[in-house]
C-alpha cells in the first residue's frame, strides 16, 4: 500500500483545480505551478527509486482488492515514463513563461497544462484499461484546449481535424474496452492477462488487439493514421508543441508496449509481425514527409512520426535487446525532440517565422543557440557519442541478430535521412546570409534558452552514460517480457 | 420579437423548486439506491435551466450571481480533498470511512465521507452543465 503512487497523478489535478479560482492571478499561477511541476518530478523520482529497489509498488482505491476495484500500478516502466513527463513538464513551462501571451494565460493555459500532465501521468501508472481510456481522455480534453488557445484560423482549422480523429479513436478505444469486457470478463490488465493465458489468444482476442493497436495508432501516429499529426502540431505556440511533440503520441507507444507484452502475447507471429510491418512503413512515409518540408516545425512534426516508427519496431522484434532499444528510444526522442520544438520556438522568436526559406545567418548573431541545436540535432540523427546513436544501435543490432533484414535496412536508411534533413534545416537557418534584420539580431535570448539548456545536457548525459542507462532499460525490458512479475505483484501470488 | 410567456414563467417559479427538491432527494438516496452526485447534479442544472429558458438571462443572472467556472473548481477540490483524507490516514486514496451518529430530531444517522465526495461531484456537473449551455446560448 503506497500513497507515492499516485501522487503524480494528484498533485496536478489538484492544483490545476486551485489554480482556475486564481485565473486572475497570473504571477502567483506561474510560481504555483512551477512549484507543482517542481514537486512533482520530485514525486516521480523518488517513486522510481523505490520501485528500483523494492520492486513494483501497487495501490488499491478505495482499498478494494485487485482484479475488483480500480488499480495503481508502479513499475520500472511506467516510473520511467513518469519522471520524463514530468521533466518535459517542467521544461516546457519554463520556456512558456518567456514565450506564451498573457491572453492564452489568462483562459486557464495552467489549469489545463496541469490537468494534461495529471492525465499523462494518469495513463502511465493505472492498471486497468477502462481507466487508462478516461485518463486518456482527461489528456486530449485539455489538449484540445491547449491546441486551439489563441485561436488563430489556422489552428481552429487544424484543430478541429485534430478533435474529430481523437474523438473517433476515443469512440473505437470504447468499443474495444467493451469487447474486451465481453470476452474476458475483467479490466483489470494484470487479470486480462491471466484470463488470456488461460484461454488462449483465439480469434476473437486477435480481433480485440488489432482494434486496440488502431486506437492507439492513431494516438501515437503510426502509419497509416498519422496524417493529422504535421498540421495540428503546427499551429500551437512552441510551448505546447513542444509538450505535444514530446509527450502525446508517447503516450499511445506506452499503450501499445503495455498491452502487447502483458495482454496479447500469446500469438506473436501474428500481432507482432504486423506492429512491425507497420513500423517500417511508419519511419519510412514519416521520414519522407520530413525531406520534402521546408519549415522548421513541419519538418520536427514529420520526424516524430519516422521516429515513433523506431520505438513501434522495438516491440515488434520483441527480443530484450529490441525492446531495451525501443524504450532508450522513448526516453531519447521525448528529450530530443521537446529540446528541438523549442529551438523552432527560439528561432522563431529571432526571426518571426519558420520557414527555413526565410531564415539564415543565426550562427552568427546567436552562437549559442547555433551550436545548441547542432548537438541536439545530431543526437536526433544518431550520431555518437550522443543518446541518439546508443538508442538506434540496440534496435538495429537485434533487427540482424533476429534476421529481420528489411526492417534495419529501412531504419537505417531513415537514420541517414534524418540527418540529411536535420541539415538541412542547419545549413538554411543557421549558416548562410544573415536574413533577419540587425534589430532582430541584437535580441537577446538568454531568458528563453535557459530552460532548454537542461534537455541538451539530458542528451549527452544519456549518451555518455549509456552504459548504465541502458542497463536500465534493458532491466524494464526484462521486466516486460516477464508478464508474471508484474500479474502477482498486482494480483497477490 | 417578444412574446408572452405567463403560463411558462407562472409553471416555472413552482415546477423549479419541485424539480431542486427532487434532485435533492436524488443526491441522498445515491449511497444504497439509484441516484448519486452526477444525476443530482444534471437534474439541478435542468431546474435552474428551466429557469433561463423562461426568464431573460440577465435577470437570472442577478437573481443567481454566481461564477459557475470557480464552482467547477470547487467541487473538483472537495472531492479530490475527500479522496485524499485517507492518505493521511495511512489508508490508500479514495478510501472510505462510515460512522452511525445519533442526532437529536433525525435519530440514527449514517455519516459517511462518500458525501462530500459525491457532493464535490455534484457541484461539478451542476456548474459544468450550466457554463456548456450558456457558452452556447448566450452567443447572440
Amino acid at each position: 500500500m503506497n500513497s507515492l503512487v499516485i501522487l503524480p497523478v494528484l498533485l496536478p489535478f489538484l492544483i490545476g483545480a486551485v489554480l482556475i479560482l486564481l485565473a486572475k492571478k497570473h504571477q502567483a499561477q506561474r510560481v504555483i505551478t512551477s512549484l507543482t511541476v517542481l514537486s512533482m518530478l520530485a514525486a516521480s523520482v523518488i517513486l522510481a527509486v523505490d520501485v528500483y529497489q523494492n520492486g513494483i509498488a501497487t495501490m488499491e482505491m478505495g482499498d478494494w482488492p485487485a482484479p475488483f476495484g480500480i488499480v495503481f500500478v508502479a513499475d520500472m516502466f511506467a516510473t520511467m515514463m513518469v519522471i520524463l513527463s514530468s521533466i518535459v513538464g517542467v521544461v516546457c513551462l519554463f520556456f512558456a513563461f518567456s514565450t506564451i501571451s498573457t491572453e492564452r494565460e489568462k483562459f486557464y493555459f495552467y489549469p489545463f497544462y496541469l490537468f494534461l500532465l495529471a492525465g499523462v501521468n494518469g495513463a502511465f501508472l493505472t492498471g486497468d484499461l477502462f481507466n487508462m481510456f478516461v485518463f486518456f481522455e482527461v489528456m486530449l480534453l485539455a489538449s484540445y484546449v491547449l491546441i486551439v488557445m489563441g485561436g488563430t484560423k489556422y489552428q481552429l482549422r487544424e484543430s478541429f481535424k485534430y478533435v474529430v480523429i481523437n474523438v473517433f479513436a476515443s469512440m473505437l478505444f470504447l468499443i474495444g474496452v467493451a469487447y474486451i469486457y465481453g470476452a474476458l470478463g475483467t479490466l483489470n490488465m494484470a487479470d486480462m492477462a491471466v484470463r488470456i493465458e488461460e484461454t488462449g489468444q483465439t480469434g476473437i482476442l486477435n480481433v480485440i488487439a488489432i482494434l486496440l493497436l488502431i486506437v492507439f495508432a492513431s494516438k501515437g501516429a503510426l502509419f497509416p493514421l498519422y496524417f493529422w499529426l504535421p498540421k495540428s502540431y503546427y499551429g500551437p505556440p512552441s510551448a505546447i508543441a513542444a509538450l505535444f511533440g514530446g509527450l502525446l503520441t508517447k503516450v499511445g507507444i506506452y499503450a501499445i508496449i503495455r498491452l502487447f507484452t502483458l495482454v496479447f502475447n500469446h500469438d506473436i507471429g501474428f500481432t507482432h509481425n504486423i506492429i512491425l510491418a507497420l513500423a517500417g512503413f511508419t519511419m519510412f512515409f514519416g521520414v519522407l514527409g520530413a525531406v520534402s518540408q521546408f519549415d522548421f516545425k513541419r519538418i520536427l512534426s514529420y520526424h516524430i512520426i519516422s521516429q515513433v516508427g523506431y520505438m513501434v519496431m522495438g516491440l515488434g522484434i520483441f527480443t530484450p535487446l529490441a525492446l531495451a532499444g525501443a524504450i532508450y528510444y522513448i526516453a531519447h526522442h521525448i528529450i530530443v525532440k521537446s529540446a528541438l520544438f523549442l529551438f523552432s520556438g527560439a528561432t522563431e522568436s529571432i526571426t518571426g517565422t519558420t520557414d527555413l526559406k526565410k531564415m539564415g545567418g543565426i550562427l552568427k548573431t546567436h552562437p549559442l543557440l547555433a551550436w545548441m541545436f547542432f548537438i541536439t540535432a545530431v543526437s536526433l540523427a544518431g550520431i555518437p557519442p550522443l543518446s541518439g546513436f546508443f538508442s538506434k544501435f540496440p534496435l538495429i543490432l537485434s533487427g540482424m541478430q533476429e534476421g529481420r533484414y528489411i526492417i534495419t535496412a529501412v531504419a537505417l536508411l531513415v537514420g541517414l535521412l534524418t540527418l540529411f534533413s536535420m541539415l538541412k534545416i542547419f545549413i538554411y537557418a543557421f549558416w548562410g546570409e544573415q536574413k533577419h534584420t540587425d534589430e532582430q539580431a541584437a535580441k537577446k535570448i538568454g531568458p528563453i534558452l535557459l530552460p532548454i539548456v537542461p534537455m541538451v545536457l539530458l542528451t549527452i548525459i544519456l549518451g555518455f552514460a549509456a552504459e548504465p542507462i541502458f542497463s536500465y532499460s534493458y532491466g524494464i525490458a526484462e521486466e516486460l517480457l516477464e508478464p508474471s512479475i508484474y500479474i502477482n505483484s498486482v494480483l497477490g501470488e | 420579437m417578444k412574446t408572452n410567456n405567463l403560463l411558462l414563467q407562472s409553471v416555472t417559479q413552482v415546477v423549479t423548486f419541485l424539480i431542486f427538491a427532487f434532485s435533492i432527494y436524488l443526491f441522498f438516496a445515491g449511497h444504497n439506491n439509484p441516484g448519486g452526485g452526477f444525476i443530482g447534479g444534471l437534474m439541478t442544472a435542468s431546474a435552474l435551466l428551466l429557469l433561463y429558458l423562461a426568464f431573460d438571462i440577465q435577470s437570472i443572472k442577478k437573481a443567481l450571481a454566481f461564477n459557475y467556472v470557480n464552482i467547477i473548481a470547487i467541487g473538483l477540490i472537495i472531492s479530490l480533498a475527500t479522496g485524499m483524507v485517507s492518505m493521511f490516514l495511512g489508508g490508500p486514496f479514495l478510501n472510505q470511512y462510515d460512522q452511525y451518529v445519533h442526532v437529536p430530531l433525525f435519530g440514527e444517522v449514517h455519516l459517511t465521507t462518500a458525501v462530500p465526495f459525491d457532493l464535490g461531484i455534484y457541484l461539478v456537473v451542476v456548474a459544468i452543465a450550466l457554463v456548456i449551455i450558456l457558452a452556447i446560448g448566450e452567443d447572440a
